[in-house]
């Protein structure tokens, strides 16, 4: 097992996923923000602008690096060139936690940008474990796994989503990101209780929640359909289930995803108070 | 049964294909439109990685023929990396054997400088040299001189006059007069700058970056024009931020 941290770790605060668009406002006054998020494929380049920026970010908050694209979830070996990038972010940028998403978007050399669904079953809890182990190992430090949005299930799938990552947890001694839309999203979309979900997670493991707008659709059948397209405010009943799983484990790092139609810094700004009013009473 | 990536893969990128079975909805029924969630997702999100990329080919062609062209590319060519912000390389040979788009030749060339532009954004940050030290180095030193070249330094050369296409569409510069040209691409700090320079120029700035002395990437410039104006290219890469170093032997 690896250490927790090697640079302090994210307060349990309102974060926000950072956008270029609002460096200004952010370094002017941040409001109630006290950390960032930033997507690691992002800032992969070699210089100019964006890593300019991120290394001005990082004198005065602290950061979480948030995987995108190491198919974690993946049937082919890691793409370890992909794997020494991140590690090379991670080592000058020294960031307060990492994490990834249980999740694939990597097969035979096509990257589809994508969070695709895996079926729970020991062969694909093998590989991921294995895989967690590769980069916890590569980066010198624990990361934590999100629990994914999802539209479908695989009729193969032998355990639940909470089973199966406790168990991940259990053998690679990784943390989790607990995203509450991301539960909503796929309770609504699998027809089973979010509270439920929420009650059988392993809480004790969280080391940051994720919140989020999601759409609206419906499938064929007329059954409801959530698509997390992060391009929206946060809806009541994920603030509402947001809150109860606080009230339950205590206050935690909370970030706001708004990554597709980004508004103006002060809409993001009302997003990050709202669960900074939520974190307030129990953080005394 | 069980569901392999290759064939979710290759469901994702034909929509012809039906989703792979064993995927299910809450019933049990097959996936559906469900799948269609994640076939959406990423060819919507790979065409938008597309349209900021390359902003000007999306002017030329429209937003129609734009998200057309992307859909296709997308599916013959999804990013062979995670790393989105440099997806479209292949895009320029795309364009090429693209036939609705054969009688703008000039495209695939806007596409290169496009690519070019990114290429250079995200290109490492190297100090350049004072300027002042190119001008005192006396001629017979600074003809048998190298320079090192900038990473952020791009060109494209091109038989359209490409840099005025470019400007025309993406600054608002005067309607491009049909001459040959190469777009040379700096980055004096993080915004990259596009100077339209002679064939001739470009062949000077190619020389320099394979690494000839200064006075034979001269003379390969005036082969290819005994008007090459040295001063003018020679400014455009100083005040790009474009050389690095001067090397004497």
């Amino acid at each position: 097992m690896l250490d927790a941290t090697r640079s302090g770790s994210l307060p349990n605060a309102a974060g926000v996923g950072y956008k270029p668009q609002h460096f200004a406002a952010i370094m002017e006054d941040p409001g109630p923000v006290r950390w960032l998020e930033i997507h690691a494929e992002n800032y992969m380049g070699d210089g100019g602008r964006p890593i300019a920026q991120l290394r001005h970010l990082a004198e005065r908050f602290p950061i979480s690096v948030h995987g995108v694209g190491l198919s974690i979830g993946g049937e082919a070996p890691l793409d370890t060139e992909h794997l020494s990038r991140l590690r090379h972010l991670v080592d000058w940028l020294n960031p307060a936690s990492f994490s990834e998403h249980l999740a694939w978007s990597t097969h035979d050399t096509a990257f589809l940008n994508d969070l695709l669904p895996l079926p729970y079953t020991a062969a694909t809890l093998d590989r991921v474990a294995a895989h967690i182990d590769q980069v916890q190992e590569a980066l010198g430090r624990r990361m934590l796994l999100e629990n994914p949005s999802t539209y479908l299930a695989f009729a193969e799938s032998e355990m639940s989503e909470t089973d199966f990552l406790r168990e991940i947890a259990r053998r690679t001694g990784c943390g989790l990101l607990l995203d509450i839309n991301n539960v909503f999203v796929s309770a609504t979309n699998q027809q089973t209780d979010p509270r439920a979900y929420i009650a059988d997670f392993p809480l004790d493991l969280v080391g940051e929640m994720h919140l989020g707008g999601h759409d609206e659709q419906m499938d064929e059948h007329g059954a409801p359909l959530l698509i997390d397209s992060h391009g929206t405010e946060v809806v009541d009943p994920v603030w509402t289930l947001y809150a109860e799983t606080i009230a339950r484990m205590g206050p935690r790092p909370s970030l706001i995803e708004w990554d597709n139609d980004v508004p103006d810094w002060p809409v993001l700004a009302a997003e990050a108070a709202r669960a900074d009013r939520i974190l307030a009473p129990v953080s005394q | 049964m069980s569901v392999v990536q290759t064939d979710f893969r290759a469901a994702i990128l034909d929509p012809a294909r039906p989703a792979p079975a064993g995927l299910v909805d809450p019933e049990g029924r097959p996936a559906g439109k469900r799948f269609d969630v994640y076939r959406n997702n990423v060819v919507v999100s790979l065409t938008n990685a597309l349209a900021e990329a390359f902003p000007v080919i999306r002017k030329l062609l429209g937003e129609n023929n734009f998200s057309i062209l992307a859909h296709q590319f997308v599916r013959a060519h999804p990013p062979d990396s995670p790393r989105i912000a440099l997806y479209g390389g292949a895009l320029p040979a795309f364009l090429e054997g693209f036939e609705p788009v054969r009688h703008l030749g000039y495209l695939p060339d806007v596409a290169r400088l496009e690519h070019a532009l990114r290429e250079s954004y995200h290109a490492a940050d190297v100090p350049a040299v004072d300027p002042a030290a190119l001008a005192a180095l006396p001629p017979d030193r600074l003809l048998v001189a190298r320079l090192t070249l900038a990473p952020t330094l791009r060109w494209v050369a091109s038989d359209w006059p490409i840099a005025a296409i470019w400007h025309f569409n993406a600054t608002g510069g005067p309607k491009p007069a049909m001459q040959a040209e190469t777009a040379l691409v700096t980055r004096p700090d993080f915004d990259p700058v596009v100077t339209a320079l002679s064939p001739a120029g470009g062949a000077f700035v190619s020389n320099l970056a394979a690494g000839e002395r200064i006075g034979a990437a001269i003379d390969a410039a005036t082969a290819r024009a005994a008007d090459f104006d040295l001063a003018a290219t020679l400014a455009a890469l100083v005040s790009g931020g474009a050389i690095t170093a001067i090397e004497e032997d």
